[in-house]
């Protein structure tokens, strides 16, 4: 093995990952606000939906299942600006892709989470004359997104790891920055060599971190 | 749009033969490196577990966008001459095993170790009672999560066009790059991978309803 | 009794030491097993006779002793070696052991005649149809003729410890090993397993058997052996051990299981 390691000229350009890292978090944190949305959103309208509606969130779901992420990516960033004769950048359309990515999965959890909400617990709400829509609002949403909390933290650091496909439209993430790097430097092995562990480590931080706001907020289970 | 997309078939099926190479070829090595490993996990002693411990998760942590540029860039800068399709098809293989390593561990701890037991006191050797008992068993557990890591995969293979492999991926790229019309040829895209993955589905139902009419407890 | 059995054992256990961690589960534990005796084990929970029979059937690792299967040493090359025998050397011991358990451990996905049936074809090495005809003749025995293609989930308790037996007496084992074979079963379907078991003893199979069955330990077995902290404690004639026992221990044990079962 005749290569020989050379941090140095690394380090010089490593502002570079260290700034893409924290656009990484950003992303992966506003796609995930707003696939929330779509998720709970369809996933109401799935629980107390007709069928046309719920055959219609289920070909949603299906389509964002069964596509290649970097598919829906070029679709998205490529595909509709071509169509609807208008153009954003780069970031803004990947947050849009994988917040859409994000809620077809998120319909799933929530829909769960709907579902496992105690029904003496609605019955409670529709006693103390809570209507349809604020007993939704206080009583069956609130007590779903805490079920679905563990989901959500994995949800989360899957679209942490997600963010580095940014890298193939230009959005200046992580890996993005790694590849800058690599091109202009050609210290190839080292950029890999410092990527790899930055994913392990913020990936492991971030979930452990996650797991103690999940145990703050999670419900005392009496049964 | 529908011309357009009648227009681009014939441009995409050697693409769509090499999406489907890279998958089968990622989905059998991995199911054989898996199964191997997995048992090893298992069964094995903790010197040995640690490892496979190690590398299932690490490949599992990190993305598989950064595992394909790893082996696609590295090689090369270790002197390890390796063509782009061998590249992607290894990462993708690798991180695919250490899918299968986890569902393997998790379909052989679900079954009970009186089974074992039984299965020792009959006169088993280590693998008779793998193949005659703990297998046949394990399937079960395995089929389902196993399934949707295959569909994955094939998905997944769509990354090998990022290192210029001509996949399904990378013909719908070349084909936009020639009628400058993007959006029929992404949707023609997705609906060809719907349909393997339905397709992929139909079939693993058929898989899953003759191993579970084998074990009716 | 004794006058028709042969002089050497088919089991000889000698000074069994066995710990988990800190704590000795069998303290030196001395036994011998004669050919066509049953030999009942009593004891607490926790006073090693389950212990004893998974090391006899090499089913644990134990720490100091000796266990030989007529003059073959079980589990190690050598007693005291510390060599465990390899995989295949230990699986053809161990076919020549049978074991019936607490909780019958049925292969759940084989039929009861596949159940019987496999370790014939694979450890035997017999043809598809002997095995077969041979599991069909036990599962018969046992007074399951009509069961025999049903799943084990398809089974009572009852049954399912019937398939158990038959699986392991198939193999015409030199020892068949019970570890409480009627533990996990409902009061009503303990009669028909022990019935079973009475019959083998009749043929004169040789049987270690741990049983918190007094009754059954009282007609069926040929000497009794209680067990205390990892020791024999007493042993003897079911009649003596049972009838008269020395121990304060032995005392209270027998009634604390009457108060039980009455």
């Amino acid at each position: 093995m005749d290569y020989h390691f050379n941090f140095t000229i690394v380090w010089r350009h490593a502002w570079r990952l260290w700034w893409g890292l924290g656009l990484s978090l950003q992303i992966a944190a506003a796609s995930l606000g707003l696939g929330m949305l779509i998720g709970i959103a369809l996933a109401v309208a799935y629980t107390d939906g007709g069928r046309v509606t719920r055959t219609a969130i289920a070909g949603y779901v299906e389509f964002i299942r069964n596509t290649p992420l970097l598919l829906l990516i070029y679709l998205v960033f490529y595909g509709i600006p071509s169509i609807g004769g208008f153009a954003y950048d780069a970031t803004t359309s990947f947050i849009f892709t994988l917040a859409f990515y994000a809620g077809a999965q998120l319909v799933e959890v929530f829909r769960a989470g709907l579902d496992a909400v105690p029904p003496g617990v609605v019955d409670a709400g529709r006693a103390i004359g809570l209507t349809p829509y604020r007993n939704l609002i206080y009583v069956r949403l609130p007590t779903a997104f805490r079920i679905s909390l563990p989901a959500l933290s994995n949800a989360y650091v899957s679209l942490f790891k997600d963010t580095a496909l940014g890298s193939v439209i230009a959005v200046p993430e992580l890996t993005h920055g790694a590849q800058w790097i690599n091109f202009n430097t050609f210290r190839i092995l080292e950029v890999y060599a410092l990527l790899t562990p930055i994913y392990l480590l913020t990936g492991w931080i971030i979930l452990a971190a996650l797991r103690l706001l999940e145990r703050r907020y999670a419900i005392v289970r009496a049964m | 749009m529908i011309d357009a997309m009648i227009y681009a078939l014939p441009f995409l099926w050697d693409g769509f033969l090499i999406t489907l190479a890279v998958s089968g070829i990622v989905v059998a090595a991995s199911l054989a490196l898996g199964l191997v490993f997995g048992v090893i996990l298992a069964f094995g002693p903790v010197w040995i577990g640690l490892p496979i411990r190690v590398f299932a998760d690490t490949v599992r942590a990190i993305p598989l966008i950064v595992l394909i540029f790893t082996v696609y860039y590295g090689l090369p800068a270790l002197q390890v001459p390796l063509s782009p399709f061998w590249a992607a098809v290894a990462a993708l293989a690798a991180f695919k095993t250490g899918h299968v390593i986890e569902i393997v561990r998790g379909a052989i701890t679900s079954i009970h170790p009186g089974q074992m037991e039984a299965a020792k006191s009959i006169g088993l050797t280590f693998l008779e009672r793998l193949v005659y008992v703990v297998f046949p068993q394990a399937v079960r557990c395995f089929l389902p999560p196993w399934i949707n890591s295959v569909t994955d995969s094939v998905k997944g293979s769509a990354l090998v066009s990022l290192v210029g492999v001509v996949d399904l991926m990378m013909a719908i790229q070349q084909v936009i790059g020639r009628t400058y019309q993007p959006m029929p040829l992404y949707i023609l895209g997705a609906m060809i991978y719907i349909a393997v993955n339905a397709a992929l589905s139909v079939a693993s139902r058929r898989l899953e309803a003759r191993f579970a009419a084998t074990v009716a407890t | 009794m004794t006058a028709g059995r042969d002089a050497a054992p088919v089991l000889s256990v000698r000074g069994l030491i066995k710990r988990f961690g800190t704590t000795t589960v069998l303290d030196g534990v001395d036994l011998d097993v004669a050919r066509g005796e049953v030999l009942v084990v009593i004891g607490a929970s926790g006073s090693g006779k389950t212990t004893l029979l998974r090391c006899v059937n090499a089913l644990v690792p134990y720490d100091a002793g000796s266990i030989t299967l007529e003059g073959t040493e079980i589990g190690y090359t050598a007693p005291n070696s510390g060599v465990r025998r390899g995989d295949r050397a230990l699986a053809r011991l161990r076919a020549d052991i049978g074991m019936v358990f607490q909780m019958f451990n049925l292969f759940p996905h084989l039929t009861a005649r596949q159940n019987v049936a496999l370790g014939l074809r694979v450890t035997r090495g017999m043809p598809r149809r002997e095995a077969e005809a041979r599991a069909e003749h036990w599962l018969a025995r046992v007074g399951l003729a009509d069961k025999m293609d049903n799943l084990p989930s398809a089974l009572s308790g009852g049954q399912q410890q019937r398939v158990g037996i038959a699986r392991a007496v198939a193999m015409e084992p030199k020892l068949l090993l019970l570890d409480e074979i009627t533990s996990a079963l409902d009061p009503e379907l303990v009669g028909e397993v022990l019935d079973v078991v009475r019959g083998l003893a009749r043929d004169g199979m040789t049987m270690l058997m741990v049983t918190h069955e007094m009754g059954f330990a009282r007609d069926a077995g040929h000497r009794v052996v209680f067990m205390d902290a990892g020791r024999i404690a007493e042993e003897g004639p079911p009649r003596e051990v049972l009838g008269h026992p020395r121990s304060e221990r032995l005392r209270r044990f027998l009634r604390r299981i009457e108060l039980r079962t009455e």
